[in-house]
């Protein structure tokens, strides 16, 4: 919003955002350009361009590993990418069949149940982690896909999204779908899916970015490398005691680590804002 | 807001709802409930027999230091983190905001931190300020400023507070840019013609039509603080040097696992879950609000 | 095809009843209207029918069965509503095919039936858009291909051409009754357009607050209403009411300020010396000053309407307001005092305490 025409003003103003921008990105940079370079070179010299051992780094942590972690970058990725897509499959289906129910449906234990789904607006993973943990380890959940992936898919914030969706599609689509001669599952997966469309793709995004930026949880149950995801692995890198850490190694691995949800949010940016606002409502 | 049209079918629902109730009590309700027995018990040394001690737990917690100490550090954590992000954002957003066309273009390079996981953006700082190979750390000290966060407190949390607000700005920035958006230009537009010059109206037009995003911000940002930091502080300093940085899930985390004194994390858990529920209530109350406007 | 009996129906919701009793007997092939203001509970009875809304008490019956304890879909009915409530996510054709999809008939029939009806309904070059790509008059097209291609024994509409500009509703009036003339399948229409009603019904139901006020065709309901509300509700500008006294041998009627309006041998036993109502349409008077039953008018307001004028004033000392439409283009002065001639089969006689008519 602008109404003068002052040139100076609208120097300050893309000045002021390009050095936003660059002094966001620097972090990133620099980690990008320490990825290229031998060790010697990353720890002594603190270059400000990027070297020529791009390729041979990456592939080292992607087939190798590094020292001391006992997986490889290419395992703990797919890990990673397990538990994240796990995570927004399961939190978006039960969300959708549990908003569904109290939406469409009168019955005894509604208000109940969703006043239990709210509770868990309250209760993130950091203020129930012992307990959690012992129900994982009962469940015989440690180290394992299940046990990343189950503690974390019950998610309020998915439930009243579709909740709030489902409240504004019209009763005369359920009504003409009833004259059609529909059941109740009919009109769930041939009327009201397709047309939450939109509303699964925002989601989508948040809920992939969600579920592989998660670091907590399977901190606690991963204590096999096989189980361990990128976002552990950089961690226990950086965990070499006395020793040299390898830090072209780390900063490739970091790098590797915030490709995907980065990725995502620049190429579904649409979904990224829709979902960021409307989860929050 | 209720449906008008509804199917009748007894068990069906109860079908629908099953796993998300399954996992929601599986996982949150039943551990949450867990913490608060627990809290009210101590165990003996050898993990074999519990008594309940009322709230004797809670009454050790606040009788050392150690806890208050925690206490202290989130607060000043979570206002710093908060500040910081606020006003980088804000900033930021009101340029965005002017610079017209070039918005989108703006938006799509300054959003995209937020993507990457609190763990990984301490990495990054950490790997920016190491004493030993950091590029900023060399340049500090080059300068004359001795950079050693594993041995000085306030640089450890200084470095802590710029690692999580660096992301959070990304996320202030969004809902800053959209509320900024939101504004109707005719206000403005008036202001302009009364010959309020930008600064002015900035202050008496925009920022108060603003206040609602503002207000909401304010608390995500301290819910992100108290509650999404863990692994900023994980990566960096692992609460030291000398718990200067041990905020309250930390030290959660570390009195549980580490330590194992299962009243203490416990007691600790519910004083967490009543900030959170404070937290939640004060933002719904809120939305409330807004709904009604 | 087939008829519909609706038989003392009755509707509550809670504790409060909405449809007091309703009973109407609809013939293979007619064209009903239930005609009424908002909130009468003229939807409510439509969707009654259709198995969307429980029946409290009374029976539905369609082609010989009783529907009430049927699922909507078993009853063999099909649907119009206001919204369309078109599928958005399917393609014309699909919104079209899915009914009879879930009937499971074979796709070359359904093929054959959507095709047909999109012809019938000039859709063929549409059926490939999305409901958001087409025009309100183009989704109010499909709404009603979705009902033809079901092929049903019963065709309900509720306020379909309510979402319409003027000049489509007007269009789509005829296109619905050219419809039903070529296909004679039995239809029940909900609106609270009078013109509507009396273009497109064969019979009309007129309600009011839960009731039935009256049923008969469209000129029965216009030239003898049965009541008060019918008389007011339907014609205009609405119908002149004002109260009158019967003379002694109920020869003549004295309205206020004195006027005298003879009776010609018509005498209404009983109501000598009482009071009624008499009702007036505006376009039931003429500009006449010799006639046998003329009143004085004094003009306030006039309104050109180029095919007609209406005048808004009053009658008599007792300043009763009265409007009249008279044919062509008049003017008159503020205040000019007209003589207005009134036909003796044009006047309608009320009862004021029961508001039902008189003669």
């Amino acid at each position: 919003m602008m109404v003068e025409h002052r040139p100076v003003l609208t120097f300050v103003t893309h000045a002021t955002l390009i050095l936003g921008a660059l002094v966001l990105a620097f972090p990133i940079y620099v980690t990008f350009v320490a990825s290229t370079h031998t060790l010697e070179v990353v720890t002594k010299s603190f270059p400000l361009l990027p070297g020529s051992h791009l390729v041979e780094n990456y592939l080292r942590a992607l087939t190798v590993g590094p020292r001391d972690v006992g997986a490889t970058v290419g395992t703990m990725m797919l890990n990673s990418l397990i538990m994240a897509l796990g995570i927004t499959f399961g939190k978006i289906s039960i969300s959708l069949l549990a908003a569904f129910a109290i939406v469409y449906f009168r019955f005894r234990l509604r208000i109940v149940f969703f006043w239990m789904i709210f509770i868990t607006l309250m209760l993130p993973v950091e203020v129930r982690i012992l307990p959690t943990y012992k129900v994982a380890a009962d469940l015989k959940l440690l180290n394992s896909y299940p046990g990343l992936i189950f503690p974390l898919i019950a998610s309020a914030t998915a439930t009243f999204l579709f909740r709030q969706f489902f409240m504004t599609v019209p009763d005369e689509l359920c009504e003409a779908h009833r004259i059609d001669g529909g059941g109740p599952m009919r009109f769930f997966f041939d009327i009201l899916l397709p047309m939450s469309r939109t509303s699964i793709a925002a989601l989508f995004v948040i809920l992939f970015i969600y579920g592989w930026n998660q670091y907590l949880w399977p901190l606690l149950i991963t204590s096999d490398q096989q189980y361990y995801t990128l976002l552990i692995g950089i961690k226990r890198m950086l965990d070499v005691g006395e020793g040299q850490a390898e830090w072209q190694i780390i900063m490739a691995s970091t790098i590797l680590a915030m490709l995907p949800p980065v990725l995502v949010v620049i190429f579904m940016q649409k979904q990224f804002v829709r979902g960021m606002t409307e989860t929050e409502k | 807001m209720e449906k008008r049209v509804v199917f009748k079918n007894r068990v069906l629902p109860y079908i629908l709802v099953a796993p998300q109730i399954v996992v929601t009590v599986l996982f949150f309700i039943w551990p949450a409930s867990q913490a608060l027995v627990q809290s009210f018990l101590q165990e003996d040394a050898f993990g074999t027999a519990s008594a309940f001690v009322w709230f004797d737990n809670f009454a050790d917690l606040f009788a050392g230091a150690e806890y208050l100490d925690s206490f202290r550090v989130t607060l000043t954590f979570s206002s710093a983190v908060a500040g910081a992000a606020l006003s980088v954002a804000l900033l930021l957003a009101v340029m965005a905001d002017r610079a017209l066309r070039s918005a989108t273009v703006y938006k799509t390079l300054i959003i995209w931190p937020y993507a990457v996981a609190p763990v990984v953006a301490g990495v990054l700082w950490f790997f920016l300020f190491n004493p030993t190979v950091g590029m900023l750390a060399f340049f500090m000290k080059k300068a004359g400023l001795d950079w050693n966060h594993t041995l000085n407190g306030t640089q450890a949390m200084t470095l802590v507070i710029i690692a999580a607000a660096w992301r959070e700005i990304s996320y202030n920035f969004l809902f800053f840019l959209a509320g900024l958006q939101a504004i109707p230009h005719s206000f403005i537009e008036a202001a302009a013609i009364d010959g309020a010059g930008p600064w002015r109206r900035f202050w008496t037009i925009v920022f108060p039509l603003l206040s609602p995003t503002m207000f909401f911000l304010i608390v995500v940002n301290i819910v992100y603080a108290f509650f999404d930091t863990f692994g900023v502080i994980h990566a960096i300093t692992r609460g030291g040097p000398n718990y200067a940085t041990n905020i309250l899930v930390y030290k959660v985390f570390n009195d549980g696992f580490i330590n194992l004194d299962l009243g203490g994390s416990a007691a600790q858990s519910v004083m967490l879950m009543i900030v959170v529920i404070t937290l939640t209530v004060v933002q719904f109350r809120f939305i409330e609000r807004k709904v009604h406007y | 095809m087939a008829d519909v009996s609706i038989r003392n129906v009755t509707k509550q919701f809670g504790k409060s009843e909405v449809i007091h009793g309703i009973s109407c007997d609809i013939r293979d092939g007619e064209f009903i209207v239930i005609l009424g203001p908002s909130g009468c509970g003229k939807s409510t009875l439509l969707r009654m029918i259709a198995g969307l809304e429980q029946i409290s008490s009374g029976e539905v019956v369609i082609d010989g069965r009783v529907v009430n304890r049927l699922e909507p879909a078993e009853r063999d009915i099909a649907m119009v509503f206001q919204n369309y409530a078109l599928y958005p996510h399917m393609t014309v054709y699909r919104n079209m095919a899915y009914g009879l999809k879930m009937r499971r008939m074979p796709k070359d029939e359904i093929d054959q039936r959507v095709r047909n009806a999109a012809r019938i309904l000039e859709l063929s070059a549409l059926l490939d858009r999305k409901p958001r790509q087409l025009s309100g008059g183009q989704r109010q097209r499909v709404a009603m291909g979705r009902c033809i291609v079901r092929e049903p024994k019963v065709f309900l509409f509720d306020e379909p051409l309510s979402n319409l500009d003027a000049k489509l509703r007007v269009q789509m009036r005829l296109e619905i009754r050219k419809l039903h003339e070529d296909l004679k399948i039995t239809s029940v229409y909900v609106t609270h357009d009078q013109v509507e009603a009396m273009t497109l019904g064969d019979r009309l139901v007129v309600m009011d607050n839960g009731y039935a006020a009256q049923t008969g065709s469209p000129l029965e309901v216009y030239e003898r209403p049965a009541n008060m509300f019918v008389a007011g509700f339907i014609g205009s500008p609405a119908m002149n009411f004002m109260e009158v006294t019967v003379q002694e041998g109920g020869q003549a009627l004295k309205l206020p300020g004195d006027i005298q309006i003879p009776l010609n041998g018509s005498a209404l036993p009983g109501w000598a010396g009482k009071k009624a109502i008499l009702g007036i349409r505006p376009e039931h008077m003429e500009l006449d000053s010799k006639g046998p039953r003329t009143i004085l008018f004094t003009v306030g307001q006039v309104e050109l309407l180029g095919a007609d004028t209406l005048v808004h004033g009053h009658i008599g000392a007792g300043q009763v307001p009265m409007t009249v439409r008279l044919p062509d283009v008049h003017r008159f002065e503020k205040h000019a005092t007209i003589r207005l001639s009134i036909s003796q089969e044009k006047l309608h006689l009320f009862d004021p305490e029961t508001k039902k008519r008189i003669v």
